[in-house]
């Protein structure tokens, strides 16, 4: 089994799109991981059927008993999160800034403060409306310990996919280069960059390029609305060919990505066909190389 | 004055709008622009500055001393974040995962995990006329980028002059970094686009917004495509749109040579006239 993750650095690059259409082609030869759970989006392209269900918890919080709180103030002087306040004649936690330390409840003289178990978001097993497994996960509004609901939607399609015995993972990973995308890449075969020709685009590629090579995975990169600055695509071409990324394809600007996201579809399925054929052979090379690579 | 720009979903335009937004206000006013993106800042390609300032921002994290050390096993257990690891004959300590909390060096009875200075990434100041742009880089490695966020946000108060406006170009998503950069603003401006997309992940970003009790406003960018839905979600829930930006590819192509685009195009300008208007006492 070959893990495929496809990442962008900079966001609105058409890298869920793309994500979809390598989860439509593959058909199903792969279980599909939504890693994106800050805003999970690949479900409005696939349509599951949200089978499985389940909470995930994660990270812990204080309340303060003020039954049993004699407010000498410790928790207060001793929470480098600013999260307790006083209030009259009360001390109380303020949840958007409790990072769930403990270290309140374990001084509290009185042993006021205990520490509750945070559920932080969903997690979900679907088949989709082609007829493929998503794992995907929606993380609470606020909530922290992204990372940790990635390693579980990448864990889960990874066991999946050994149970299932199916040849690859496909994961879409969520932008940035911090812990989200840190926990989309640990463990993958095979990197998709998806770019875009502009100066943010460039500088994104580079900086999260950076961190692929800390994790020493082969990539792979696709130019999108490659027409927009022919300069800069000339520059991001330079870039990959001087760093050995296996250049896939460029696409050329166009609005049959917003037309097909709009319908609910993959690009692949809005009946053009020269962008169709681009990420056609794209998922070819991508596989040729995945395979490659073991040998 | 300060002014969060935010988005759930990425790519939607933020740092066109606070960019565009910044240049225009600032031959009125004085204004601090800063980029809390810091995992993949882009602000700065857009504002042409002179470099006034630059500082290496540190977290703190347990120092482990070895001859102090009696291996007793307190700052295993006290730390909620597995990041010390107590071998018997040494102790681990992993600085990705720890979360500055000081429990473990403080709890300590022989005072061997004194907290020490880890570098996370660089924080600049540039200065052009009346603008100010702040940011800030996470080193590449870096997993949490709320301590990075928090320290800019510290360093512009300290050069915040009381009329100023601060834009804030936020980070995407709706997880701890989103919430650190706008939970201190006065206006919260969510960008979205037309689109599936845009409305799922615009009504991730009101929820966020509620849940931290944060007043909000909505900008529509590259207006004209997709569909209706958001502008009917906004008006079913009373959210205020303030502007919607028509699609251009002439302001992308702008966008992607680090080029503004308010002073060329004249709908754009009209938008942030819009978005001026519904900025208290402008």
């Amino acid at each position: 089994m070959k893990e495929i993750v496809v990442i962008s650095g900079k966001g609105g690059t058409g890298k869920t799109s793309l994500a979809a259409s390598l989860a439509f082609l593959s058909g199903d030869e792969a279980i599909i991981a939504d890693c994106d759970v800050d805003a999970a989006d690949m479900h409005l392209l696939l349509s599951p059927d949200f089978a499985h269900k389940e909470d995930f918890f994660s990270g812990q919080q204080a309340i303060i008993d003020k039954q049993v709180c004699t407010l000498c103030g410790l928790c207060m002087e001793k929470c480098r999160f600013n999260a307790i306040e006083t209030k009259g004649s009360e001390y109380f936690v303020k949840p958007i800034d409790c990072e769930g330390c403990g270290y309140c409840a374990r001084i509290c003289p009185v042993e006021a403060i205990s520490m509750t178990d945070q559920c932080a978001g969903e997690f979900y097993i679907s088949k989709t409306r082609i007829n493929n497994t998503l794992v995907h996960a929606r993380l609470a509004p606020g909530a922290e310990n992204s990372g940790k609901l990635v390693a579980k939607v990448k864990k889960e399609a990874r066991n999946l996919a050994e149970e299932e015995n199916k040849k690859y993972v496909i994961a879409d990973g969520s932008p940035g280069i911090g812990c989200p995308v840190i926990s989309s890449l640990s463990g993958a075969d095979f990197v998709l960059m998806v770019t875009e020709p502009s100066l943010s685009g460039l500088h994104d590629l580079k900086r999260v390029y950076q961190l692929v090579r800390k994790f020493d995975i082969n990539a792979s990169c696709i130019i999108n609305k490659y027409d927009i600055n022919p300069e800069i695509t000339g520059r991001i071409m330079d870039f990959i060919q001087s760093e050995s990324i296996v250049h896939l394809c460029n696409i050329p600007y166009s609005k049959v990505f917003t037309e097909a996201i709009t319908a609910g579809l993959t690009v692949l399925e809005n009946g053009h066909t020269e962008i169709e054929e681009l990420i056609r052979d794209a998922w070819e090379k991508i596989k040729k190389n995945v395979n490659d690579k073991n040998k | 004055m300060k002014i969060a720009i935010a988005s759930g979903k990425g790519g939607t335009g933020k740092t066109t709008l606070a960019t565009n937004l910044a240049a225009y206000l600032s031959d009125k006013r004085d204004i601090i622009l800063a980029d809390l993106d810091v995992e993949e800042p882009n602000s700065g390609l857009f504002i042409r500055a002179g470099k006034i300032f630059e500082e290496i921002k540190y977290k703190m994290i347990p120092g482990w001393v070895e001859e102090d050390c009696t291996f007793c096993g307190i700052c295993q257990n006290v730390c909620n974040f597995n990041a010390i690891l107590n071998l018997g004959n040494q102790i681990l300590v992993y600085p990705e995962l720890c979360h500055s909390c000081y429990a473990c060096s403080e709890l300590c009875p022989k005072g061997a995990l004194p907290m020490k200075h880890q570098r996370m990434g660089v924080l600049s100041h540039y200065r052009n006329g009346n603008i100010n742009f702040v940011e800030s880089h996470l080193d590449i490695g870096q997993e949490q980028s709320v301590p990075l966020i928090e320290q800019t946000l510290k360093y512009i108060d300290s050069i915040c002059r009381k009329d100023s406006i601060v834009i804030l170009d936020s980070p995407p998503g709706t997880s701890c970094p989103v919430i650190e950069a706008t939970k201190d603003a006065d206006m919260v401006i969510l960008v979205t686009e037309p689109t599936p997309f845009g409305l799922h992940d615009l009504k991730l970003a009101v929820e966020t917004m509620m849940t931290i009790g944060k007043d909000f406003v909505v900008v529509v960018n590259r207006y004209g495509t997709g569909n209706a839905d958001v502008e009917e979600y906004c008006r079913g829930n009373n959210i205020r749109i303030i502007a919607s930006i028509p699609d251009s590819r002439q302001v992308a192509e702008l966008y992607s040579r680090g080029e503004l685009a308010y002073d060329k195009i004249d709908d754009f300008r009209r938008s942030l006239d819009r978005i001026k208007e519904a900025i208290p006492g402008n």
